[in-house]
């Protein structure tokens, strides 16, 4: 430990002064502090997220129960969750259940696109909030008709930071990222990516045109995720898709 | 992004202890938050700022324990601090990948009643 590099909160690096505002003053750990005489004090330990990874945890055992396999997809808003899992969709449905779970602030308008013969598909409207939670995610199924369903893809809210923190008792993390972000997205958002089983780059089509360093972004991706299954797929022209549908044939 | 909810989450687990304890006002709320929980301390306390005044527990201060996170290379089992990044390369071997060992915690740790 001793030889770790130490983080310095805030430093100018190059010309770029950089305030790090996760380590100001107030946070630094508080001194125990005296209790007046006469006080009570409760000692608790009570995980605030606990009430989500008990739902979490049900959601597992629920899907398990029915031989449900649930995917969790996340990215940045328009990195193109919807457009892959439609192609998933037109190349799976009829072959194996699948089943559509899609959650956005507002508008049902991804759920229509993702409508397909034979494919429960719901909605769940968050109203504003940031993530899906597992809580959502239980009431979304029990909305859909899951007999027999074996692939359960979440669309989860556009946000490559919050949803990472909210099990939702899904069986993998997908992440997904375009080329026409920047080849550092994993360095910058990392809880996304280290939570992350699979990372799918998108849009390699308009990569070359984006002067979107394919190689780069691979190796961020692996420094970000190196437990991380990479695909890197067009969903526009189909380049790359056989092997993330083979990988999802495999989980089965 | 989602600090408001977190700290709903805490005053609920307050004003509930509060009730079972009999006390009758809330002198302080302590909560522990690691590196790596995915909450922004400064953001929590404005969320606490803002719900607390019409709360039962209007007078409680907030004191917040920040955890640095531990993560253990999977190579060479070295523990380093990776900083607030989820990045975690070993400073020792350089491999990537490693387990955390503190840093994910978002806890309500203790009450005191007065």
């Amino acid at each position: 430990m001793e030889n770790a590099p130490q983080p310095s909160p805030t430093a100018a690096t190059d010309d770029v002064v950089i305030v790090d505002v996760r380590d100001p003053a107030d946070t630094l750990p508080a001194p125990p502090g005296d209790l007046l005489p006469g006080a009570l004090r409760v000692d608790l330990q009570i995980p605030l997220l606990d009430a989500n990874d008990r739902r979490a945890a049900e959601n597992r055992a629920t899907f398990a129960a029915r031989r449900i396999q649930a995917l969790n997809f996340v990215s940045s808003p328009g990195a193109g969750k919807t457009t892959l899992l439609g192609r998933t969709l037109d190349a799976l449905a009829g072959v194996i259940p699948c089943a559509v779970l899609v959650g956005d602030l507002e508008t049902a308008n991804d759920a229509r696109r993702l409508r397909r013969p034979g494919v429960p598909v719901a909605q769940i409207t968050t109203g504003g909030c940031c993530h899906l939670d597992a809580s959502m995610v239980a009431r979304g199924a029990q909305a859909l008709t899951l007999d027999g369903v074996r692939l359960l893809f979440i669309e989860n809210v556009g946000n490559l930071v919050c949803p990472a923190s909210f099990d939702l008792g899904e069986n993998r993390r997908i992440t997904l990222v375009s080329s026409t972000e920047g080849e550092d997205k994993p360095l910058k958002y990392p809880p996304m990516f280290s939570s992350a089983h699979v990372v799918i780059l998108t849009k390699i089509d308009v990569a070359e045109a984006m002067d979107f360093d394919r190689a780069l972004a691979r190796e961020n991706i692996r420094r970000a995720a190196p437990q991380a299954t990479i695909f890197e797929v067009s969903a526009k022209t189909g380049e790359g898709l056989d092997a993330w549908l083979s990988y999802l044939r495999a989980m089965l | 992004m989602h600090e408001l909810g977190i700290a709903q989450a805490a005053l609920q687990h307050v004003l509930a202890q509060a009730e079972r304890a009999g006390a009758a006002r809330v002198g302080r709320i302590v909560l522990r938050i690691g590196e790596l929980s995915g909450v922004d301390p400064d953001s929590l306390r404005f969320a606490f700022e803002a719900i607390l005044p019409t709360s039962a527990a209007a007078d409680a201060q907030l004191e917040i324990e920040a955890i640095t996170a531990v993560a253990r290379c999977r190579s060479c089992n070295l523990e380093y601090s990776p900083g607030p990044t989820a990045l975690f390369e070993c400073p020792h071997c350089r491999a990537l990948g490693a387990d955390i060992l503190h840093g994910r915690e978002l806890d309500l740790v203790r009450i005191d009643f007065t």
